[in-house]
């Protein structure tokens, strides 16, 4: 044992000097260089050190100090760390001491002590309840765009980072049995049982340690064998998991329950993969909510002055801590917990005044805290308190408590330490989650879950549990009923372990107290000290109209604060009932909705961020498109080279070399992306003639054939090539961007419409790499790269298919051929299976290199297409029919397809719908601009117009910029000028409608 | 998190499903162009308070398409059967 070291602070019990010198830890506030012992909070060695004083209010800029010792806690929020990681808002009171840890106050400048916003005190007549709403809405809201800045940085609480967040984050998905969220006696008890009783138990504590409750106790006594004793049998079950530092923040359909768990400080490494934060989605069988109780503030005239704090508070500190947060205190009560806070008070050496709002209290009580040195005085309230940072004096008045009424003149009280206790709020706000209301207890004066769904339980003070017997037997017939729910579990067989309690503490009490006033009362009663509610601001919104609690609490913003009024709505909702002659009940309170505590954004995101936000998928010739100058885009989830650097400086560069590349010779392009469906079984072909607009049905073994397929209500679902390999045996391909939801589509067609088909589908996407060589020399290039295949029209035509493997250099790999294109030159697409992609492609490129074969990218690939009219999903864009596209001729009339019914609808059938069209300049520097609307000649250029523009690009080969586009009459305005607009470019310009099809349009090129 | 029991793969979560709709129409022979019909089927809903049979594929695991009777307030599963073995009622 050391004796207190004053460089801890000098406000320390004797006890503290228990930890030893090599718990000690130094940190920063606000400039200062502060020592505590490791385990402590913030706020605790804040404490220690004699500082209240730790922030401003949010309106008034009022001094606030420290509430509590705990998540509730409403003024004492602090910024910690710096740049990128710099985090806001961060209550001092569960902010644990780390070695190095920096911390500021917030809202206030140039400083906590001296802070010039504290003028707002001074118009506060001006800051009531709607003072935005009433000064800037109606004439004067103009005048909100000027002056928003400055009311936003005046109002508010700390700024966060805007750097990208340097910690790292995970995910963990998690089960248990038996789910227990809060490890006091309630909660401790029935992990105890539940593990015993045969179930995974896991147990989610938000504090550093285990124990709630008992941990705010005089060390040393016998709860503190109890709960090392229980916690030494639930490890001995083997079944028993237990977070701390975790917050059950939400609970969600499913049993699912969403827990964020912090790091021990100075864990956190991004370098060695230790995350800062981690979120476990835990899947529970059972889950027992056993989450305590919250104090609540009394309500009187300066109740929010440094010093004024929340009696349990007090004994929290000066029993866990050791730390005594004044030498002159005041406790103010109207239950018996705060007679333990007063005796510890005494036992640190303090002078304590105990006013018990009642008018009798518990005789052992009574004795016992008067021997223990305490002045006990029943019947008595606080009417206020006085000081500027800190607390100096208090007004005490004889008070009856049924009535609320004081009875008698206030005496003035010296003190630097006023403790109240206005009572215990269960915390209700996980079994609220599952939109169950919470019922009032009027009896006992406290809001209760309403009930649970199946499976789900609660126990402890937030069910009503007084005392620390009643909270062990609630956790165990809690723990008794979550068994009897899960199959296979001993359920209530006895007790395996005689149930010790720890030794009552007293009883808790759960009433609220309302306003305390005198006579004449001036000053500010605060209800929520985060967001500057009073209790003038309360009565105003009633006065208003704003009676309803939800419309209270907007019109106020009571409870709004990110401490989401832990400590205030009750005491709200217990003045608005005074006010309005109702009880609690008829008021009912306002919807609890997750996160119980502010949670993170990055823990929510975890891993998922930067290139892990989503999947990547990578082509077998990924690699080489890198080495070989590929510009990466992604289309999807793939990614994708857009143009190669060897053909250009620029992509506008590049593109247009690639186009020649396969205009004027050769060129190979990676299309492994395309969506592949392996299609078998006695009724593929049948399936297929579904499927597809055009028949199938005949399509002879070796060939293939492009399709449309549409959706049930008749718009264009995909377009792609199908091959039959034999009989039975048909190869799909898709559009890249459609793939899965085309895979989904037959699916479900044969699942759900036509299971009497004898066809299965499989996705073979990734088992295919794919590569298109294309231009006038591709015959040239496949020949030489595949001697062992006739080439040759005859023997190979357009939508020839054929499988092959391979001899020489691949021996023995089977590859694909299908004869077909896409830029409108003669063409081959050859599939490899994915393993030897790579081999294939290098292959290609060597026995290509006589004819100069190089790859082309995305962009000539979308280029050549444009060129074509051939459409992509820019015109398939899910609202478009056959007709729209100028396929309609494609359309079987002998045969019934998907979709066809529909898209005779009367809507899709109209004349008038915008089809498709050829677009080019009809003056100097029309270039079409992608998502231009069009209008005719003589329209007025206003609304939606006649149709857009879906693709342009630069021609090459026409010499001038083109465009796809859809528009009203289509192909029947061709030659006609129209005009387009782009109100993004701010421009308009002259187009000529042609023919979609700007090269070629007899296909002899790839017939040739 | 909803949690469904795909009868091929045990209990899973939601994400692993895509969602479809209402499970308790059935589409018209292909050959019957009865235009009111497939109205009937593609856009007529229900929007039942209470329990909904509606089509969910376990995309990313089966790929099973399934009639899942879900009930709309408490989102609490009843049954889930292959939609290959649904009937309709």
């Amino acid at each position: 044992m050391t004796s207190a070291n004053p460089s801890l602070g000098r406000w320390r019990t004797p006890d503290a000097g228990q930890r030893s010198e090599n718990d000690i830890v130094s940190f920063t506030h606000d400039g200062q260089v502060l020592k505590g012992y490791r385990g402590e909070t913030v706020a605790a060695t804040l404490l220690a050190h004699g500082i209240h004083l730790v922030g401003r209010s949010f309106k008034y800029h009022r001094p606030r100090g420290i509430l509590s010792a705990g998540v509730e806690e409403p003024n004492a929020l602090l910024t910690t760390r710096d740049g990128a990681r710099r985090e806001p808002n961060i209550p001092a009171t569960v902010l644990e001491l780390e070695e190095g840890l920096v911390t500021h106050t917030q809202n206030a400048w140039p400083s906590v002590g001296f802070d010039v916003m504290a003028i707002n005190s001074l118009l506060s007549p001006l800051f009531v309840a709607g003072f935005y709403y009433k000064t800037f809405m109606g004439p004067t809201r103009g005048a909100w765009m000027f002056y928003e800045r400055f009311i936003r940085r005046a109002a508010g609480l700390g700024a966060t980072s805007e750097a990208p967040d340097s910690e790292r984050y995970d995910w963990h998905h998690g089960f248990a049995d038996v789910l227990v969220v809060g490890s006091g006696p309630s909660g401790l008890s029935a992990a105890l049982r539940a593990a015993q009783g045969g179930a995974d138990v896991v147990l989610v504590e938000q504090d550093s340690l285990p124990g709630g409750s008992l941990l705010n106790q005089p060390a040393g006594k016998p709860h503190t064998t109890w709960l090392a004793d229980t916690l030494a049998a639930l490890q001995a079950t083997g079944r028993f998991r237990l977070l701390t530092r975790a917050t059950a923040f939400g609970l969600y359909d499913g049993n699912t329950v969403g827990i964020v768990e912090r790091a021990a400080p100075g864990t956190a490494d991004v370098s060695k993969g230790v995350p800062r934060q981690r979120m476990h989605v835990m899947r529970a069988g059972a889950i027992i909510m056993a989450c305590g109780a919250i104090e609540r503030p009394l309500v009187f005239e300066g109740n929010d002055r440094p010093g004024v704090m929340l009696s349990g508070a007090i004994g929290a500190y000066i029993n866990r801590y050791g730390v005594l947060p004044g030498r002159n205190a005041v406790l103010v009560g109207n239950n018996d917990a705060v007679y333990g806070d007063a005796m510890a008070l005494a036992r640190g050496g303090a002078r304590v005044l105990l006013a018990d709002l009642r008018p009798q209290a518990d005789s052992q009580l009574l004795s016992q805290a008067r021997s223990a040195g305490v002045d006990v005085k029943l019947g008595t309230a606080i009417l206020g308190a006085q000081g500027g940072h800190r607390v100096r004096s208090c007004d005490l008045a004889p008070f009856d408590l049924a009535s609320g009424r004081v009875t008698g003149a206030a005496t003035g009280h010296d003190a630097d330490l006023v403790g109240m206790s206005g009572g215990w709020t269960p915390t209700v706000h996980l079994s609220s989650h599952r939109g169950i209301k919470p019922r009032y207890d009027a009896a006992r004066g406290m809001f209760l879950p309403g009930g649970f769904d199946r499976d789900h339980h609660g126990a402890g003070s937030m069910m009503g549990s007084q005392t620390w017997v009643e909270a062990v037997e609630s956790g165990w017939q809690a723990a008794e009923a979550a068994l009897q729910g899960l199959p296979g579990h001993q359920t209530a067989s006895g007790r395996s372990v005689t149930l010790h309690a720890p030794p009552d503490q007293g009883h808790m009490g759960f009433t609220p107290v309302g306003h305390l006033q005198g006579v004449k009362s001036t000053g500010k009663a605060f209800v929520d000290f985060q967001h500057d509610v009073t209790v003038d601001d309360v009565e105003l919104a009633q006065r208003e109209g704003y009676q309803s609690v939800e419309h209270l609490k907007r019109y106020t913003t009571l409870g709004m604060g990110t401490d989401q009024g832990k400590t205030s709505n009750l005491n709200g909702l217990a003045i608005v009932a005074a006010q309005r002659g109702l009880s609690v009940q008829d008021i009912g309170t306002t919807t609890f909705r997750p996160p119980y505590t502010p949670v993170t954004i990055g823990t929510l995101a975890g891993r998922g961020v930067r290139e892990h936000l989503q999947p990547v998928r990578r082509t077998a010739m990924h690699d080489w498109h890198l080495m070989h100058g590929g510009a990466k885009v992604e289309a999807g989830l793939w990614i994708r080279p857009l143009w190669y650097s060897s053909h250009g400086a620029t992509l506008s560069e590049a593109y247009k070399a690639e186009m020649d590349i396969v205009r004027e010779g050769v060129g190979i392009a990676d299309v492994s992306t395309l969506g592949k469906i392996d299609v078998q079984g006695p009724d593929a072909a049948e399936f297929l003639n579904r499927v597809y607009v055009n028949g199938f049905a005949k399509l002879p073994i070796g060939r293939a054939r492009y399709g449309f397929m549409l959706r049930e209500d008749g718009i264009v679902m995909d377009d792609g090539t199908t091959s039959r390999i034999g009989e039975t045996e048909f190869f799909m391909t898709t559009t890249t961007g459609q793939a899965g939801r085309v895979m989904s589509h037959l699916e479900f067609l044969l699942q759900v419409v036509w299971p009497e088909l004898r066809v299965t589908v499989a996705s073979v996407s990734d088992q295919w790499a794919a590569m298109s060589v294309a231009g006038s020399q591709s015959r040239q290039v496949m020949q030489a790269a595949f001697p062992g295949i006739d080439f040759s029209t005859e023997a190979m035509p357009h939508m020839g298919v054929q499988d092959v493997v391979l001899q020489g250099a691949l021996a023995g790999i089977g590859i694909r051929i299908i004869r077909l294109t896409f830029s409108g030159e003669l063409a081959y697409e050859v599939y490899a299976p994915t393993h030897h992609g790579l081999a294939v492609w290098e292959h290609l490129l060597q026995a290509g290199q006589p004819w100069q074969l190089r790859p082309y990218g995305l962009e000539a690939l979308a280029s050549l297409r444009i060129e074509k009219g051939h459409v992509v999903g820019s015109e398939m864009d899910g609202r478009t029919t056959l007709d729209d596209l100028g396929a309609g001729k494609m359309a079987s009339a002998i045969k019934p397809f998907w979709g066809d019914a529909l898209r005779r609808s009367e809507n899709l059938a109209r004349t008038d719908r915008p089809t498709l069209v050829g677009l080019e300049p009809a003056e100097e520097g029309a270039t079409p601009a992608n998502g231009s609307i069009l209008f005719f000649a003589d329209d007025t250029i206003a609304g939606h117009g006649r149709g857009h523009i879906t693709s342009t690009t630069y021609s090459k080969s026409m010499g001038k910029a083109i465009g796809l586009g859809l528009l009203q009459g289509g192909t029947r305005h061709i030659g006609q000028e129209i005009i387009a607009t782009s109100p993004v470019h701010g421009r308009q310009y002259r187009l000529r409608v042609v023919d979609p099809c700007f090269l070629d349009a007899q296909g002899e090129r790839y017939r040739a | 998190m909803l949690r469904i029991h795909c009868p091929y793969c045990g209990v899973r979560d939601h994400e692993e499903f895509s969602y479809f709709g209402d499970a308790t129409k059935t589409y018209p022979a292909l050959d019957a162009q009865n235009h009111d019909d497939w109205v009937e089927a593609v856009y007529m809903r229900d929007n039942p308070k209470g329990v909904h049979a509606e089509f969910w594929q376990h995309t990313l695991a089966c790929r099973r398409w399934l009639v899942v009777r879900r009930h709309t307030v408490t989102h609490d599963i009843l049954s889930v059967v292959p939609a290959r073995e649904r009937t309709l009622s």
